[in-house]
Protein backbone atom coordinates (compact mmCIF):
# COMPACT_ATOMS: atom_id res chain seq x y z
CA UNK A 1 0.00 0.00 0.00
CA UNK A 2 1.73 3.25 -1.33
CA UNK A 3 0.00 5.66 2.60
CA UNK A 4 1.26 8.76 3.77
CA UNK A 5 3.24 8.97 7.31
CA UNK A 6 0.30 10.52 8.64
CA UNK A 7 -2.39 7.82 6.76
CA UNK A 8 -0.44 4.89 8.75
CA UNK A 9 -0.40 7.19 11.94
CA UNK A 10 -4.44 7.13 11.36
CA UNK A 11 -4.28 3.38 10.35
CA UNK A 12 -2.20 2.49 13.48
CA UNK A 13 -4.77 4.05 15.80
CA UNK A 14 -7.84 2.31 14.33
CA UNK A 15 -9.95 1.89 16.99
CA UNK A 16 -11.37 -1.67 15.02
CA UNK A 17 -7.18 -2.55 14.74
CA UNK A 18 -6.61 -5.66 16.65
CA UNK A 19 -5.65 -5.22 20.63
CA UNK A 20 -3.08 -6.97 22.55
CA UNK A 21 -5.73 -9.02 24.22
CA UNK A 22 -7.18 -10.09 20.91
CA UNK A 23 -3.61 -10.98 19.36
CA UNK A 24 -3.29 -13.13 22.42
CA UNK A 25 -6.06 -15.01 22.44
CA UNK A 26 -5.34 -15.93 18.55
CA UNK A 27 -1.47 -16.63 18.81
CA UNK A 28 -1.04 -18.53 22.01
CA UNK A 29 -2.83 -21.10 24.24
CA UNK A 30 -3.30 -21.85 28.02
CA UNK A 31 -2.18 -17.88 28.95
CA UNK A 32 -2.24 -17.38 32.25
CA UNK A 33 -2.39 -13.49 32.90
CA UNK A 34 -0.33 -12.56 36.31
CA UNK A 35 -0.97 -9.13 37.91
CA UNK A 36 1.08 -7.19 40.33
CA UNK A 37 4.63 -5.44 40.27
CA UNK A 38 5.05 -6.49 43.94
CA UNK A 39 5.85 -3.68 45.09
CA UNK A 40 2.91 -1.48 45.55
CA UNK A 41 0.35 -2.11 42.34
CA UNK A 42 -1.65 -3.06 39.41
CA UNK A 43 -1.52 -1.33 36.12
CA UNK A 44 -4.20 -2.47 33.71
CA UNK A 45 -2.22 -0.90 31.08
CA UNK A 46 -0.12 -3.52 30.58
CA UNK A 47 -1.17 -7.07 29.85
CA UNK A 48 1.41 -10.17 31.03
CA UNK A 49 1.50 -13.61 31.71
CA UNK A 50 2.80 -16.90 30.90
CA UNK A 51 1.11 -18.97 27.81
CA UNK A 52 1.97 -21.87 25.66
CA UNK A 53 3.25 -20.73 21.99
CA UNK A 54 3.04 -23.50 19.68
CA UNK A 55 3.81 -25.70 22.53
CA UNK A 56 6.38 -24.06 23.82
CA UNK A 57 6.37 -22.18 27.16
CA UNK A 58 6.80 -18.44 26.63
CA UNK A 59 6.00 -15.44 28.49
CA UNK A 60 4.08 -12.65 27.18
CA UNK A 61 4.15 -8.66 28.02
CA UNK A 62 1.72 -6.26 25.74
CA UNK A 63 0.36 -3.01 26.34
CA UNK A 64 -3.27 -3.12 26.26
CA UNK A 65 -5.51 -0.51 24.81
CA UNK A 66 -9.11 -1.79 25.87
CA UNK A 67 -12.00 -2.45 24.01
CA UNK A 68 -14.50 -0.85 26.40
CA UNK A 69 -14.57 2.74 27.70
CA UNK A 70 -14.08 0.54 31.36
CA UNK A 71 -11.10 -1.11 30.01
CA UNK A 72 -9.53 2.48 28.78
CA UNK A 73 -10.12 3.90 31.77
CA UNK A 74 -7.99 1.40 34.15
CA UNK A 75 -5.64 1.27 31.74
CA UNK A 76 -5.31 4.83 30.75
CA UNK A 77 -5.95 3.70 27.37
CA UNK A 78 -3.05 1.75 26.72
CA UNK A 79 -0.36 4.14 28.52
CA UNK A 80 1.66 2.38 31.36
CA UNK A 81 2.36 3.54 34.97
CA UNK A 82 5.27 2.86 36.82
CA UNK A 83 3.87 -0.24 38.28
CA UNK A 84 2.78 -1.61 34.89
CA UNK A 85 6.43 -1.43 33.70
CA UNK A 86 7.92 -2.62 37.10
CA UNK A 87 5.33 -5.50 36.17
CA UNK A 88 7.39 -6.20 33.32
CA UNK A 89 10.80 -6.14 34.66
CA UNK A 90 9.76 -8.47 37.00
CA UNK A 91 7.83 -11.08 34.49
CA UNK A 92 10.85 -10.72 32.36
CA UNK A 93 13.11 -11.85 35.43
CA UNK A 94 10.76 -14.64 35.91
CA UNK A 95 11.24 -15.41 31.86
CA UNK A 96 15.17 -15.94 32.25
CA UNK A 97 14.63 -17.98 35.65
CA UNK A 98 12.65 -20.03 33.74
CA UNK A 99 14.53 -19.69 30.49
CA UNK A 100 11.47 -19.04 28.50
CA UNK A 101 11.34 -16.66 25.56
CA UNK A 102 9.97 -13.00 25.73
CA UNK A 103 7.40 -11.14 23.38
CA UNK A 104 6.27 -8.20 24.05
CA UNK A 105 3.04 -6.39 21.33
CA UNK A 106 3.74 -3.25 21.61
CA UNK A 107 0.74 -0.48 20.66
CA UNK A 108 0.87 2.60 23.07
CA UNK A 109 0.66 6.27 22.65
CA UNK A 110 3.43 6.72 25.13
CA UNK A 111 4.03 6.35 29.12
CA UNK A 112 1.07 7.79 30.91
CA UNK A 113 2.32 11.27 31.82
CA UNK A 114 0.19 11.58 35.17
CA UNK A 115 1.23 13.34 38.50
CA UNK A 116 0.98 9.88 40.59
CA UNK A 117 2.90 8.04 37.44
CA UNK A 118 5.82 10.92 38.00
CA UNK A 119 5.44 10.29 42.01
CA UNK A 120 6.30 6.93 41.61
CA UNK A 121 9.54 6.98 39.24
CA UNK A 122 7.77 7.01 35.51
CA UNK A 123 11.21 7.72 34.69
CA UNK A 124 13.32 5.12 36.71
CA UNK A 125 10.58 2.58 35.61
CA UNK A 126 11.32 3.10 32.15
CA UNK A 127 15.16 3.21 32.35
CA UNK A 128 15.14 -0.14 34.51
CA UNK A 129 13.01 -1.86 31.97
CA UNK A 130 15.84 -0.69 29.44
CA UNK A 131 18.48 -1.80 31.30
CA UNK A 132 17.05 -5.25 32.53
CA UNK A 133 16.14 -6.08 28.48
CA UNK A 134 19.72 -5.12 27.69
CA UNK A 135 21.40 -8.48 29.55
CA UNK A 136 18.13 -10.57 29.66
CA UNK A 137 19.52 -14.28 28.98
CA UNK A 138 16.58 -15.31 26.73
CA UNK A 139 15.26 -14.30 23.67
CA UNK A 140 12.97 -11.27 22.98
CA UNK A 141 11.00 -10.73 19.83
CA UNK A 142 8.93 -7.14 20.23
CA UNK A 143 6.87 -6.01 17.83
CA UNK A 144 5.27 -2.82 17.44
CA UNK A 145 1.45 -3.54 16.30
CA UNK A 146 0.20 -0.33 16.73
CA UNK A 147 1.63 2.84 17.75
CA UNK A 148 4.76 3.10 19.36
CA UNK A 149 5.57 5.85 21.33
CA UNK A 150 8.28 7.48 23.40
CA UNK A 151 10.26 5.99 26.04
CA UNK A 152 7.25 4.27 26.51
CA UNK A 153 6.98 1.68 23.87
CA UNK A 154 11.07 1.72 24.10
CA UNK A 155 10.73 0.61 27.46
CA UNK A 156 9.29 -3.06 25.89
CA UNK A 157 11.17 -2.75 22.84
CA UNK A 158 15.25 -3.42 23.90
CA UNK A 159 14.32 -7.06 21.80
CA UNK A 160 16.84 -9.39 20.08
CA UNK A 161 14.32 -8.56 17.13
CA UNK A 162 12.56 -6.01 16.75
CA UNK A 163 9.42 -6.31 14.22
CA UNK A 164 6.63 -3.75 12.71
CA UNK A 165 3.43 -4.46 11.69
CA UNK A 166 3.43 -3.21 8.02
CA UNK A 167 0.75 -0.08 9.01
CA UNK A 168 2.12 0.55 12.73
CA UNK A 169 4.29 3.46 13.39
CA UNK A 170 7.31 4.09 15.78
CA UNK A 171 8.45 7.10 16.65
CA UNK A 172 10.18 9.64 19.59
CA UNK A 173 6.77 10.94 20.31
CA UNK A 174 3.67 11.33 19.18
CA UNK A 175 2.93 13.18 15.97
CA UNK A 176 1.06 15.52 18.11
CA UNK A 177 3.60 16.11 20.84
CA UNK A 178 6.41 16.61 18.50
CA UNK A 179 4.14 19.52 16.45
CA UNK A 180 3.54 21.19 19.82
CA UNK A 181 7.75 21.06 20.88
CA UNK A 182 9.16 21.95 17.38
CA UNK A 183 5.88 24.08 15.49
CA UNK A 184 4.30 25.00 19.27
CA UNK A 185 1.00 23.59 17.54
CA UNK A 186 -0.28 19.92 18.10
CA UNK A 187 -2.06 20.68 14.96
CA UNK A 188 0.43 20.58 12.77
CA UNK A 189 1.01 17.10 13.60
CA UNK A 190 0.31 15.61 10.00
CA UNK A 191 2.74 17.66 8.86
CA UNK A 192 4.93 16.10 11.67
CA UNK A 193 4.26 12.86 11.05
CA UNK A 194 5.83 13.61 7.37
CA UNK A 195 9.14 14.79 8.51
CA UNK A 196 9.43 12.11 11.56
CA UNK A 197 10.47 8.71 9.61
CA UNK A 198 8.28 6.69 11.68
CA UNK A 199 6.49 3.75 9.14
CA UNK A 200 8.04 0.68 9.28
CA UNK A 201 9.77 1.00 5.68
CA UNK A 202 11.41 3.97 7.14
CA UNK A 203 12.37 2.63 10.25
CA UNK A 204 13.99 -1.08 8.43
CA UNK A 205 15.63 1.85 5.96
CA UNK A 206 17.08 3.22 9.59
CA UNK A 207 18.26 -0.34 10.37
CA UNK A 208 16.28 0.65 13.83
CA UNK A 209 13.81 -2.68 13.14
CA UNK A 210 14.36 -5.98 11.83
CA UNK A 211 11.40 -6.80 9.89
CA UNK A 212 8.33 -5.72 8.37
CA UNK A 213 5.13 -7.66 9.19
CA UNK A 214 2.72 -7.80 6.47
CA UNK A 215 -1.02 -6.37 6.72
CA UNK A 216 -4.16 -7.67 4.98
CA UNK A 217 -5.47 -5.14 2.16
CA UNK A 218 -6.90 -2.46 3.97
CA UNK A 219 -5.17 -2.58 6.87
CA UNK A 220 -5.20 -5.11 10.09
CA UNK A 221 -8.74 -3.98 11.12
CA UNK A 222 -10.16 -5.01 7.99
CA UNK A 223 -8.94 -8.60 7.95
CA UNK A 224 -7.99 -9.15 11.78
CA UNK A 225 -7.25 -13.08 11.28
CA UNK A 226 -5.03 -12.46 8.87
CA UNK A 227 -3.09 -10.14 10.91
CA UNK A 228 -2.92 -12.81 13.61
CA UNK A 229 -1.92 -15.31 10.48
CA UNK A 230 0.69 -12.93 9.56
CA UNK A 231 1.87 -12.04 12.81
CA UNK A 232 2.35 -15.66 14.42
CA UNK A 233 4.61 -16.76 11.04
CA UNK A 234 6.95 -13.56 11.53
CA UNK A 235 7.36 -14.09 15.40
CA UNK A 236 7.46 -18.27 14.72
CA UNK A 237 10.40 -17.56 12.31
CA UNK A 238 12.05 -15.24 14.77
CA UNK A 239 11.99 -17.44 17.88
CA UNK A 240 12.97 -20.53 15.57
CA UNK A 241 15.92 -18.51 14.69
CA UNK A 242 17.08 -17.12 18.28
CA UNK A 243 15.68 -20.11 20.13
CA UNK A 244 19.73 -22.15 19.63
CA UNK A 245 21.76 -19.36 20.84
CA UNK A 246 23.07 -19.33 24.63
CA UNK A 247 22.03 -16.58 27.04
CA UNK A 248 25.22 -15.20 26.98
CA UNK A 249 25.11 -14.98 23.17
CA UNK A 250 21.65 -13.55 23.13
CA UNK A 251 22.42 -10.83 25.71
CA UNK A 252 26.09 -10.01 24.13
CA UNK A 253 24.48 -9.75 20.37
CA UNK A 254 21.75 -7.40 21.99
CA UNK A 255 24.39 -5.02 23.12
CA UNK A 256 25.74 -4.96 19.78
CA UNK A 257 22.25 -4.40 17.98
CA UNK A 258 21.46 -1.08 20.12
CA UNK A 259 25.28 -0.35 20.41
CA UNK A 260 25.31 0.17 16.99
CA UNK A 261 22.76 2.93 16.51
CA UNK A 262 24.99 5.21 15.74
CA UNK A 263 24.81 8.70 13.17
CA UNK A 264 27.74 11.32 14.09
CA UNK A 265 30.35 12.91 12.34
CA UNK A 266 33.47 14.96 13.62
CA UNK A 267 33.88 18.58 13.51
CA UNK A 268 37.63 20.21 14.02
CA UNK A 269 38.35 20.31 17.38
CA UNK A 270 37.24 23.45 19.02
CA UNK A 271 39.99 25.89 19.50
CA UNK A 272 38.62 27.94 22.37
CA UNK A 273 36.58 26.93 25.67
CA UNK A 274 33.71 29.29 24.58
CA UNK A 275 33.17 32.48 25.99
CA UNK A 276 30.61 31.96 28.79
CA UNK A 277 27.42 33.04 27.83
CA UNK A 278 24.75 33.77 30.69
CA UNK A 279 21.85 31.11 30.68
CA UNK A 280 19.02 31.94 29.64
CA UNK A 281 16.94 32.82 32.86
CA UNK B 1 5.04 46.72 53.81
CA UNK B 2 4.88 47.05 49.73
CA UNK B 3 6.01 49.99 49.78
CA UNK B 4 9.66 49.53 51.27
CA UNK B 5 9.90 46.77 49.10
CA UNK B 6 8.96 48.92 46.41
CA UNK B 7 11.50 51.69 47.35
CA UNK B 8 14.28 48.85 48.12
CA UNK B 9 13.79 48.08 44.36
CA UNK B 10 13.98 51.49 43.15
CA UNK B 11 17.25 51.98 44.88
CA UNK B 12 18.49 48.67 43.45
CA UNK B 13 17.66 49.30 39.77
CA UNK B 14 19.13 52.70 40.68
CA UNK B 15 22.22 51.38 41.77
CA UNK B 16 22.50 48.89 39.22
CA UNK B 17 22.50 51.80 36.67
CA UNK B 18 25.17 54.05 38.79
CA UNK B 19 27.11 50.80 38.73
CA UNK B 20 26.98 49.79 35.34
CA UNK B 21 28.00 53.70 34.12
CA UNK B 22 30.99 53.72 36.34
CA UNK B 23 31.59 49.52 35.60
CA UNK B 24 30.51 49.06 32.08
CA UNK B 25 31.62 45.72 32.46
CA UNK B 26 30.11 44.98 35.46
CA UNK B 27 26.62 43.49 34.16
CA UNK B 28 23.63 42.78 36.80
CA UNK B 29 21.67 39.59 36.50
CA UNK B 30 19.07 39.23 38.72
CA UNK B 31 17.92 35.92 40.67
CA UNK B 32 15.07 33.99 38.97
CA UNK B 33 13.51 33.14 42.03
CA UNK B 34 13.62 35.71 44.81
CA UNK B 35 14.30 38.33 42.14
CA UNK B 36 17.24 39.80 43.72
CA UNK B 37 19.73 41.87 41.13
CA UNK B 38 23.81 41.13 41.64
CA UNK B 39 26.54 41.72 39.86
CA UNK B 40 27.51 38.78 37.41
CA UNK B 41 31.00 38.65 39.09
CA UNK B 42 28.86 38.22 42.96
CA UNK B 43 27.02 35.24 41.02
CA UNK B 44 30.30 33.64 39.23
CA UNK B 45 31.67 34.25 42.63
CA UNK B 46 29.19 32.41 44.55
CA UNK B 47 29.35 29.54 42.05
CA UNK B 48 26.70 30.01 40.06
CA UNK B 49 24.63 29.69 43.35
CA UNK B 50 22.26 32.76 44.71
CA UNK B 51 23.69 34.12 47.73
CA UNK B 52 20.33 35.59 48.98
CA UNK B 53 18.22 32.38 48.36
CA UNK B 54 20.44 29.55 47.43
CA UNK B 55 19.12 29.10 43.58
CA UNK B 56 20.89 27.27 41.43
CA UNK B 57 21.59 28.53 38.13
CA UNK B 58 22.45 26.16 35.34
CA UNK B 59 26.15 25.75 34.72
CA UNK B 60 27.99 25.12 31.55
CA UNK B 61 30.16 22.08 31.33
CA UNK B 62 33.27 23.46 30.98
CA UNK B 63 32.29 25.74 34.22
CA UNK B 64 31.25 22.49 35.97
CA UNK B 65 34.19 20.87 35.44
CA UNK B 66 36.59 23.42 36.39
CA UNK B 67 34.90 23.84 39.50
CA UNK B 68 34.88 19.98 40.34
CA UNK B 69 38.21 18.54 39.07
CA UNK B 70 41.49 18.97 40.75
CA UNK B 71 42.98 21.86 39.75
CA UNK B 72 40.42 22.44 37.66
CA UNK B 73 42.20 19.95 35.57
CA UNK B 74 40.84 17.95 32.55
CA UNK B 75 41.16 15.60 29.64
CA UNK B 76 38.51 15.70 27.42
CA UNK B 77 37.54 12.59 25.62
CA UNK B 78 36.13 12.91 22.14
CA UNK B 79 35.99 16.17 21.83
CA UNK B 80 35.53 16.60 18.18
CA UNK B 81 32.25 14.43 17.56
CA UNK B 82 29.16 15.86 16.49
CA UNK B 83 25.31 15.43 15.40
CA UNK B 84 25.42 14.55 11.72
CA UNK B 85 21.65 15.34 11.10
CA UNK B 86 20.87 11.45 10.23
CA UNK B 87 17.68 12.58 9.05
CA UNK B 88 18.78 15.79 7.28
CA UNK B 89 15.66 17.92 9.61
CA UNK B 90 14.52 21.25 8.23
CA UNK B 91 16.58 23.74 10.22
CA UNK B 92 18.40 21.75 12.50
CA UNK B 93 21.88 22.66 10.85
CA UNK B 94 21.42 25.99 11.80
CA UNK B 95 20.14 25.44 15.37
CA UNK B 96 23.46 22.99 15.34
CA UNK B 97 25.71 25.84 14.25
CA UNK B 98 24.32 28.43 16.65
CA UNK B 99 24.38 26.04 19.51
CA UNK B 100 28.41 25.37 19.26
CA UNK B 101 28.93 29.09 18.25
CA UNK B 102 27.06 29.98 22.12
CA UNK B 103 28.94 27.19 23.83
CA UNK B 104 32.23 26.23 22.13
CA UNK B 105 31.44 22.81 22.18
CA UNK B 106 30.62 20.42 19.65
CA UNK B 107 27.74 18.14 21.06
CA UNK B 108 25.74 18.97 24.05
CA UNK B 109 27.76 16.97 26.35
CA UNK B 110 31.48 17.34 27.65
CA UNK B 111 33.34 13.68 28.94
CA UNK B 112 36.54 13.79 30.17
CA UNK B 113 39.00 11.95 32.51
CA UNK B 114 40.10 13.51 35.09
CA UNK B 115 40.99 13.63 39.48
CA UNK B 116 38.43 14.27 42.11
CA UNK B 117 40.42 14.48 45.28
CA UNK B 118 43.21 12.64 43.99
CA UNK B 119 41.17 10.19 42.29
CA UNK B 120 41.12 9.33 38.96
CA UNK B 121 37.41 9.08 37.82
CA UNK B 122 35.44 9.83 34.49
CA UNK B 123 33.12 12.76 34.29
CA UNK B 124 30.31 13.17 32.01
CA UNK B 125 28.11 16.78 31.99
CA UNK B 126 25.37 17.72 30.01
CA UNK B 127 25.25 21.02 29.12
CA UNK B 128 21.72 22.97 28.94
CA UNK B 129 22.81 25.83 26.78
CA UNK B 130 23.37 23.23 23.86
CA UNK B 131 19.94 22.27 22.20
CA UNK B 132 18.34 22.17 26.20
CA UNK B 133 21.12 19.16 26.76
CA UNK B 134 19.22 17.18 24.56
CA UNK B 135 20.62 13.79 23.72
CA UNK B 136 20.89 13.45 19.94
CA UNK B 137 22.87 10.32 18.74
CA UNK B 138 26.31 11.48 18.85
CA UNK B 139 25.69 12.58 22.49
CA UNK B 140 24.62 9.03 23.07
CA UNK B 141 27.62 7.92 21.37
CA UNK B 142 29.59 9.86 23.38
CA UNK B 143 28.22 8.94 26.36
CA UNK B 144 28.57 5.40 25.78
CA UNK B 145 32.29 5.67 24.49
CA UNK B 146 32.76 7.49 28.03
CA UNK B 147 30.76 4.87 30.08
CA UNK B 148 33.00 2.08 27.84
CA UNK B 149 36.37 3.75 28.36
CA UNK B 150 35.84 3.92 31.97
CA UNK B 151 34.88 0.26 32.18
CA UNK B 152 38.43 -0.36 29.85
CA UNK B 153 40.05 1.21 32.95
CA UNK B 154 38.13 0.25 35.38
CA UNK B 155 37.23 3.86 36.62
CA UNK B 156 34.37 5.48 38.56
CA UNK B 157 31.76 7.26 36.92
CA UNK B 158 30.04 10.05 37.85
CA UNK B 159 27.06 11.88 34.67
CA UNK B 160 26.30 15.24 35.45
CA UNK B 161 22.54 15.67 33.48
CA UNK B 162 20.88 18.39 32.51
CA UNK B 163 18.80 17.89 29.63
CA UNK B 164 15.34 18.42 27.93
CA UNK B 165 15.72 14.64 27.27
CA UNK B 166 15.49 13.12 23.59
CA UNK B 167 16.71 15.23 20.47
CA UNK B 168 13.55 15.48 18.45
CA UNK B 169 15.47 16.54 15.45
CA UNK B 170 16.79 12.95 15.41
CA UNK B 171 13.61 11.61 16.32
CA UNK B 172 13.67 7.48 17.02
CA UNK B 173 17.55 7.58 16.41
CA UNK B 174 17.92 9.57 19.38
CA UNK B 175 14.99 6.94 21.31
CA UNK B 176 17.64 4.65 20.63
CA UNK B 177 20.38 5.88 22.72
CA UNK B 178 18.04 5.64 26.11
CA UNK B 179 18.90 1.83 24.82
CA UNK B 180 22.01 2.35 23.76
CA UNK B 181 23.53 4.42 27.16
CA UNK B 182 21.63 2.02 29.85
CA UNK B 183 23.10 -0.86 28.07
CA UNK B 184 26.47 0.72 28.72
CA UNK B 185 25.23 1.19 31.92
CA UNK B 186 24.02 -2.19 32.91
CA UNK B 187 27.63 -3.69 31.77
CA UNK B 188 29.35 -1.14 33.45
CA UNK B 189 27.56 -1.98 36.46
CA UNK B 190 28.00 -6.09 35.79
CA UNK B 191 31.76 -4.99 36.06
CA UNK B 192 31.29 -3.87 40.10
CA UNK B 193 32.07 -0.52 39.16
CA UNK B 194 30.62 3.09 41.01
CA UNK B 195 28.30 5.00 38.57
CA UNK B 196 27.32 8.64 40.24
CA UNK B 197 24.28 10.02 38.66
CA UNK B 198 24.38 13.97 39.21
CA UNK B 199 20.60 15.31 38.22
CA UNK B 200 20.68 19.55 37.72
CA UNK B 201 18.14 21.72 36.35
CA UNK B 202 16.44 20.10 34.69
CA UNK B 203 16.83 16.82 33.97
CA UNK B 204 13.71 15.10 31.97
CA UNK B 205 11.81 12.91 29.17
CA UNK B 206 14.43 10.82 27.84
CA UNK B 207 17.86 11.13 30.17
CA UNK B 208 15.17 10.28 33.32
CA UNK B 209 13.93 7.43 31.39
CA UNK B 210 17.71 6.14 31.09
CA UNK B 211 20.92 5.82 32.20
CA UNK B 212 20.28 9.15 34.49
CA UNK B 213 17.86 6.89 36.81
CA UNK B 214 20.66 3.90 36.37
CA UNK B 215 23.17 5.10 39.23
CA UNK B 216 24.09 3.31 42.36
CA UNK B 217 24.39 6.62 43.93
CA UNK B 218 22.11 9.66 42.63
CA UNK B 219 22.42 13.06 43.32
CA UNK B 220 20.65 15.81 43.02
CA UNK B 221 21.49 19.60 42.93
CA UNK B 222 18.60 21.65 45.15
CA UNK B 223 15.57 23.07 42.97
CA UNK B 224 16.38 20.91 40.23
CA UNK B 225 13.34 19.51 38.33
CA UNK B 226 13.61 16.23 37.71
CA UNK B 227 11.18 14.49 36.12
CA UNK B 228 9.95 12.15 33.03
CA UNK B 229 7.01 13.81 31.04
CA UNK B 230 7.48 17.65 30.98
CA UNK B 231 5.35 20.37 33.52
CA UNK B 232 2.89 21.64 30.62
CA UNK B 233 2.01 17.64 29.66
CA UNK B 234 1.15 17.10 33.01
CA UNK B 235 -0.85 20.58 33.17
CA UNK B 236 -2.67 19.39 29.99
CA UNK B 237 -3.68 15.66 30.97
CA UNK B 238 -4.93 16.87 34.48
CA UNK B 239 -5.96 19.55 33.78
CA UNK B 240 -5.05 21.77 37.03
CA UNK B 241 -1.55 23.86 37.60
CA UNK B 242 1.04 22.14 39.20
CA UNK B 243 2.57 23.05 42.97
CA UNK B 244 6.19 24.60 42.33
CA UNK B 245 7.25 21.83 44.70
CA UNK B 246 6.23 19.42 42.32
CA UNK B 247 8.91 17.04 40.38
CA UNK B 248 11.88 19.22 41.88
CA UNK B 249 14.84 17.67 43.53
CA UNK B 250 13.27 17.45 46.91
CA UNK B 251 10.41 16.32 46.22
CA UNK B 252 11.87 13.44 44.42
CA UNK B 253 14.23 12.78 47.02
CA UNK B 254 11.38 12.42 49.25
CA UNK B 255 9.34 9.89 46.76
CA UNK B 256 12.99 7.46 47.17
CA UNK B 257 14.40 8.11 43.93
CA UNK B 258 17.20 10.49 44.57
CA UNK B 259 19.66 9.60 47.63
CA UNK B 260 20.55 13.47 48.55
CA UNK B 261 20.36 16.99 47.86
CA UNK B 262 23.85 18.73 47.91
CA UNK B 263 24.20 22.35 47.31
CA UNK B 264 26.44 23.25 44.86
CA UNK B 265 29.47 24.41 46.77
CA UNK B 266 29.23 20.87 48.93
CA UNK B 267 29.31 18.68 45.52
CA UNK B 268 32.87 18.02 44.99
CA UNK B 269 33.43 17.10 49.13
CA UNK B 270 30.47 14.80 48.63
CA UNK B 271 31.59 13.18 45.30
CA UNK B 272 34.96 13.06 47.03
CA UNK B 273 33.65 11.32 50.11
CA UNK B 274 31.64 8.72 47.71
CA UNK B 275 34.93 8.03 45.55
CA UNK B 276 37.06 7.27 48.92
CA UNK B 277 34.39 4.98 49.92
CA UNK B 278 34.39 2.93 46.65
CA UNK B 279 37.56 3.11 46.41
CA UNK B 280 38.70 -0.41 44.49
CA UNK B 281 35.10 -1.17 43.62
CA UNK B 282 34.88 -5.24 43.07
CA UNK B 283 38.08 -6.84 42.11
Amino acid sequence: MNLSAHERVLIARHPQRPNAREYIDALFTSFFEMKGDRLCGEDGAILGGVALYHGRPVTVIATRKGRTLEENLRGHFGMPSPEGYRKAQRLMRQAEKFRRPVITLIDTSGAYPGMQAEERGQGEAIARCLSEMSALRVPIVAVITGEGNSGGALALAVADRVLMMENAVYAILSPEGFASILYKDASRAAQAAGVMRLTAPDLMALGVIDGIIPEPAGGAHADAAGAMRALDAAITAQLDMLSGKSGETLAAERYDKFRRMQAYTTLAPCASQGDEHEQAD
Amino acid sequence: MTDVFEKRRYRLRAMKKLLSSYLPADQMTACPKCQREMPIREKEDHLGVCPYCGYHWPLGAQKRLQMLMDGGAYTELHADLAASDPLEFPGYGDKLADARKKTGMAEAVLTATGEIDGRACVVCVLDGRFMMGSMGAAVGEKLTLAIEYALENRLPLIIFSASGGARMQEGILSLMQMAKTSAAIRRFGDAGLLYISVLTDPTTGGVTASFASLGDVILAEPGARIGFAGPRVIEQTIGEKLPYNFQRAEFVMEHGFVDAVIERGKLRAALADLLRVHEGGRT
